[in-house]
């Protein structure tokens, strides 16, 4: 484990484009070790590709993603592999292994990466069960669970090798308030107990305000907004405070761009 | 003009990249140490999945082959008052060529297309993605030990598929159509020759479960993961693999028996 | 499903698929465990052997007592010549055994029948049959047939 850098990821004039389109056009970015840092936009910004590119799955066209020090997208197959096991991802849909109980779900990492015995597994499960809430349901299959409860499950997953830093892919997407705050909860708690980095991507602002420590806000390719949450709410920008705001109309219009409305109406088709 | 020169170009470019890749999937999923200690339960749980499943159509399919061959069989060759050579007519066309190709389309059809439906779910629902994360190659873990136990199934299945099929066929000949018992077995043991015959199916079966398996979990490697994509590719994996096999098995065919 | 269960379950699949290559094996295709047995050779000369191949079986009395090996044609003659290799443990075929290229059933395959014959010696390693029948051609048997309706 590397103390050294405060940032744990840096990422400097990254851009990556899918065919004619550009989804970064040279983004800058730092995660700072042991806080909540939040990435937020629009839908369609490529929140998701950015964690695609974090986690080395898609390399950038160009710039740098240093993870500890490392730069990510030039690491071999063992290296990535070695990396990668010091993040972990929490998928939107939770991602469990549907042919499996939740207790053999859990154990899966530690069986696959360490030698413990299967009674010190046994331990570690049910304690990473417990941090979750879920110790009472870990014999059940994730067809038997609920959408809160898979994403739990997931997360006892995720913190089962103890890593340095878990990323959090719209963990608040269709989640009652009883489930959003059942995971908000154990997001600061992880956190702030086993000293995470926590990453979280989502667009839902009032439950990720309220616990994030910075916020990014991206649109169009560039980041256009950075910092603590209550600064962005009252950020000069009017594509940030649109974006905080939830207002349905500003630089993100309302109307897809079409004809003049009148010669639509009264034109009759011809385009 | 140009465009579709360019449309023509860019299909033939697309496939060049399928088999290049389905070529690297191979290697990176087959090669190197295996873990026989961590490797051992997933292939036995395929084992299961693809052959031990597998049974059911393939027995049945095997007996009502092989008595309905008995049955045509014995309605041309009564003409000629050969109607002995039923024993060795079945058993040479089952072990030489029904038993490998049937056998191997029908897996293709039951196994092949589930195959590719399972992993590519496993694709679409970030399973293979949280694979990667938790520091475990999926290619290793859930490619590998179904591509092995494909290789592994369908040889048995056809060798099995080939004795419910003879078997079928002498219910036929001998109980039902009063083939003398004697002649059918006897007929049949001097025709048909352990090395030329029996042995050059099962290499054809070992061919077959090779490509089927392969082009099963690869189409499920490589789909698109929306369940469009996840029915395109299993109408793929069998129609690929089907075509697959009976253009190899011309080849095969050819090289075996062909030299005249 | 529980674990145990289906190890067993597979293992039974393959002893399934195993015992089929053995049956296969052993009453489908004749394969016979005992030692090939030791041979010697014999030479026979055929004025046409017709469909006679390699690997035909040679009979006495329609036991099997040994295979034909190989067919070569003698260019000065211009006979087949047909090398039988003959189980050992059969070694009293006399020198004036003779030898008839016989079809098995209308459409059967062709072997080779030997009779065997008077004399004092028997047949060795390398020595050739004289006293030889060739194989029915139908074309020949087709014109005796009318040669035969024409003189009547």
């Amino acid at each position: 484990m590397q103390d050294g850098t405060a940032n744990i990821i840096e990422i400097r004039g990254v851009s990556f484009s899918q065919g004619d389109r550009v989804i970064f056009d040279g983004i800058d970015m730092d995660i700072p070790r042991g806080q909540i840092t939040a990435i937020m936009g629009p839908s369609g910004t490529g929140k998701t590709t950015l964690m695609r590119l974090i986690t080395g799955q898609i390399k950038p066209d160009a710039g740098t993603i240093l993870v500890d020090g490392e730069n990510i997208s030039t690491l071999a197959r063992n290296d990535l592999y070695r990396v990668r096991r010091k993040m972990g991802m929490l998928f939107q849909s939770g991602a469990l292994f549907t042919d499996r109980t939740v207790y053999e779900n859990v154990a899966f990492p530690l069986r696959e990466h360490t030698n413990l015995t299967e009674t010190m597994i046994r331990d570690l499960v049910l304690m990473k069960l417990q941090a979750v809430g879920l110790r009472g349901a870990r014999d059940m299959l994730p067809s038997e669970l609920s959408g809160g409860m898979t994403r739990r499950a997931a997360l006892a997953r995720t913190i089962a090798l103890d890593p340095e830093m878990v990323i959090y892919d719209e963990p608040f997407a269709g989640q009652d308030p009883i489930g959003m705050g059942v995971l908000l909860q154990l997001i600061k708690l992880l956190n702030n107990a086993l000293g995470l980095t926590s990453v979280v991507v989502s667009h839902d602002i009032h439950e990720t305000a309220s616990i994030a420590d910075k916020l990014y806000v991206l649109s169009q390719g560039k980041v256009i907004g950075a910092g603590a949450p209550d600064e962005l709410m009252n950020s000069e920008s009017s594509m940030v405070t649109q974006f905080m705001k939830g207002e349905p109309d500003g630089p993100v219009p309302f109307h897809y761009p079409a004809h003049d409305y009148f010669d639509d109406l009264l034109g009759g088709g011809a385009l | 003009m140009i465009t579709r020169l360019r449309i023509i170009g860019k299909s033939g470019l697309d496939w060049l990249s399928v088999c290049g890749r389905s070529c690297v999937f191979l290697a990176h999923s087959l090669c190197g140490v295996p873990n026989l200690r961590k490797g051992m339960p997933l292939l036995i749980k395929q084992l299961y999945a693809l052959g031990v499943l597998s049974l059911p159509i393939i027995v049945v399919s095997g007996l009502f082959i092989g008595m309905v061959m008995s049955l045509q069989g014995y309605s041309i060759l009564v003409d000629y008052g050969s109607e002995q050579a039923v024993g060795q007519m079945v058993s040479l066309s089952l072990v030489r060529e029904l038993g490998p190709v049937v056998a191997a389309l029908l897996f293709a059809g039951r196994a092949g297309s589930s195959l590719t439906a399972e992993i590519g779910l496993m694709k679409a629902t970030e399973q293979i993605t949280s694979l990667e994360m938790l520091g475990v190659d999926p290619l290793r873990y859930v490619m590998a030990p179904r591509l092995l136990a494909g290789f592994i199934a369908l040889p048995l299945l056809t060798l099995i598929f080939n004795v419910v099929g003879i078997w079928g066929g002498s219910l036929v000949a001998v109980d039902w159509l009063g083939v003398y018992d004697g002649s059918f077995w006897a007929n049949m043991q001097a025709a048909t020759d352990f090395k030329i015959d029996v042995l050059n199916g099962l290499v054809k079966s070992i061919a077959f479960g090779f490509v089927v398996t392969w082009i099963a979990v690869f189409q499920g490697h490589d789909l698109t993961p929306t369940s469009e994509g996840i029915g395109r590719a299993t109408t793929k994996t069998v129609v690929y693999s089907s075509l697959a096999v009976l253009g190899l098995d011309f080849i095969l065919t050819a090289v075996m028996f062909g030299d005249f | 499903m529980h674990s145990k269960t289906l190890e067993v379950t597979v293992g039974l699949f393959m002893l399934a698929g195993l015992a089929s290559l053995v049956v296969l094996a052993l009453n489908v295709s004749g394969l016979t465990l005992s030692q090939s047995k030791q041979s010697y050779t014999v030479f026979a000369s055929f004025e046409n052997i017709g469909g006679l191949t390699a690997r035909s079986k040679v009979t006495v009395a329609g036991v099997g007592v040994g295979r034909v090996v190989g067919i070569t044609l003698d260019k000065d003659e211009f006979a087949g010549i047909v090398e039988m290799a003959i189980e050992e443990e059969y070694n009293q075929f006399t020198t004036d055994t003779t030898a008839a290229i016989l079809t098995a059933g209308l459409l059967g395959e062709k072997y080779i029948g030997l009779i065997s014959g008077a004399d004092d010696e028997f047949l060795a390693e390398g020595d050739m049959i004289v006293d030889t029948q060739s194989a029915l051609v139908l074309e020949e048997l087709i014109g005796q047939f009318l040669f035969n309706k024409v003189n009547e």
